[in-house]
């Protein structure tokens, strides 16, 4: 025990600043592509499919994502699935941010008036047509904001990681706090380091919002 | 003359509520006709039924050939035969003038994208506003805006176009402008199912005006009928709106 903070130890804080960010950046990628596909059921004309993926959405919002970490590594452990601990929380992640992404786009679609559907089918556009060319460009205006906004709780929320054996940040504070136990200065330069990650985020999620508001807003 | 829009007998209800009580009607190739009563009397309904915006619980329903009451519609085939114009334009305020006359062209018809100005400025020509086609829609006048969509609703070269109160969102001024562009198409030949509010214009360019009241055709004649109303509810109806 002992000894004092040292430049390596911010290195390595630094090294796990890196892998917060990729888990971040991997969580968020498949929990869009996935979350993409959420909302795509989530608005289907099939009311089974809005049924079904209605239930998973309030499954996994109503789950801690600690206990989808545990079942994911754990639990595939025991049936001898074995994933390392960055694909396991990469993919924990990803169904965490599809069941919110999806439901946060959803309701974007949804605030889309009624009437651009009906223009765009009396043109004899087709669903999908529509949807590509006239729903999605309006709804990702509207989008941008609360998704910017919720990449910065999972960019937190890869913290949950750690208990896996993952070093991102929060782990690489624990290991250096474990050697030279001081508390307060590691896992308050760690604190600093996340609100550096999440502060720009936050910072361009509110002037987004602003532009949006001040922006081309059509008149019901 | 033959009837390209047969309705025969038309139900519809939304829940509990029954707004079309067998409804009956037709419109010729070529003919104009003007579709008045008041909010609530059924027309708007009638008229989203003709494109299937809205489905009918019982009747039959004929348009351009399609039949509306079979299982085997082809609803798209459909939809390129009949233009719809909305009370509130809803043009798409994302594309530009040219992007919301050509989206439904390029994509459902496969215009090349090298034909696709020309037929923009063609369309925008007809509605008068040629000089327009790079503007977003927020950067025009409502009256413009209805302009524009009447010209998107053309160059899909419909056989028949539907117009939903396209003027109730309208001052005075922009109401003429709007209006005159539906009176050269009416000369033009286009069959045309107008619901409206303006009894200047049902008097002077529909061929046929159609009365509806309380879910059915209430008084059906040509626009004279207006100045010779037979029915105690035509009676009341115009009176009002005076």
């Amino acid at each position: 025990m002992g000894g004092s903070f040292t430049v390596n130890h911010f290195l390595y804080l630094l090294q796990g600043v890196g892998w917060t960010v990729v888990l971040s950046a991997l969580a968020f990628a498949l929990g869009g592509v996935a979350g993409f596909g959420v909302m795509l059921l989530r608005t289907a004309r099939s009311a089974l499919l809005r049924r079904i993926s209605f239930l998973y959405v309030q499954l996994i919002q109503g789950t801690p994502l600690l206990i989808l970490l545990f079942v994911v590594y754990f639990g595939l452990g025991v049936v001898g699935i074995e994933l390392p601990p960055l694909l396991a929380a990469g993919v924990s992640l990803m169904v965490y941010c599809s069941a919110f992404l999806g439901e946060i786009w959803r309701g974007c679609v949804e605030s889309v008036p009624r009437t651009q559907w009906e223009a765009s089918e009396g043109l004899a556009l087709t669903r999908w047509q529509t949807l590509v060319d006239v729903i999605l460009p309006q709804a990702a205006r509207i989008a941008t904001p609360p998704t910017v906004g919720f990449l910065v709780q999972v960019l937190k929320s890869t913290s949950l990681a750690s208990v896996v054996g993952f070093v991102e940040l929060t782990r690489a504070a624990q290991v250096v706090n474990n050697s030279l136990f001081t508390p307060f200065l590691v896992f308050g330069i760690a604190g600093v380091l996340y609100f550096a990650l999440c502060y720009p985020l936050s910072r361009w999620s509110r002037s987004l919002e602003r532009k949006l508001n001040v922006g081309r807003r059509q008149a019901a | 003359m033959s009837a390209v829009v047969k309705l025969h007998d038309i139900h519809k209800s939304f829940g509990a509520i029954e707004v079309l009580k067998g409804v009956s009607f037709e419109i010729d190739r070529g003919e104009v006709v003007a579709i008045i009563g008041r909010s609530g009397s059924g027309k708007s309904t009638a008229l989203r039924c003709i494109n299937r915006l809205e489905t009918i619980q019982s009747g039959t329903l004929e348009v351009c050939g399609h039949r509306l009451d079979q299982p085997t519609l082809d609803l798209r085939a459909l939809r390129q035969d009949v233009g719809m114009v909305f009370q509130s334009y809803n043009l798409f305020p994302h594309l530009t003038v040219e992007q919301n006359i050509t989206l439904a062209p390029r994509r459902v018809k496969r215009l090349p994208n090298s034909q696709a100005r020309a037929l923009a400025q063609e369309s925008l020509e007809r509605v008068g506003l040629a000089e327009k086609i790079d503007c977003y829609p927020e950067q025009l006048s409502g009256g413009q805006q209805q302009r524009v969509a009447i010209a998107r609703s053309l160059a899909m070269q419909p056989k028949v176009m539907l117009f939903d109160e396209v003027t109730s969102a309208l001052d005075p001024q922009l109401t003429g402008e709007v209006l005159r562009v539906m009176e050269t198409l009416a000369q033009g030949g286009m069959t045309m199912a107008v619901v409206t509010h303006e009894m200047t214009f049902a008097r002077r360019v529909a061929d046929r005006v159609i009365f509806m009241h309380q879910g059915r055709v209430w008084e059906t004649g040509p626009g004279e009928m207006l100045e010779n109303p037979q029915t105690p509810e035509l009676q009341a109806f115009l009176s009002n709106g005076l």
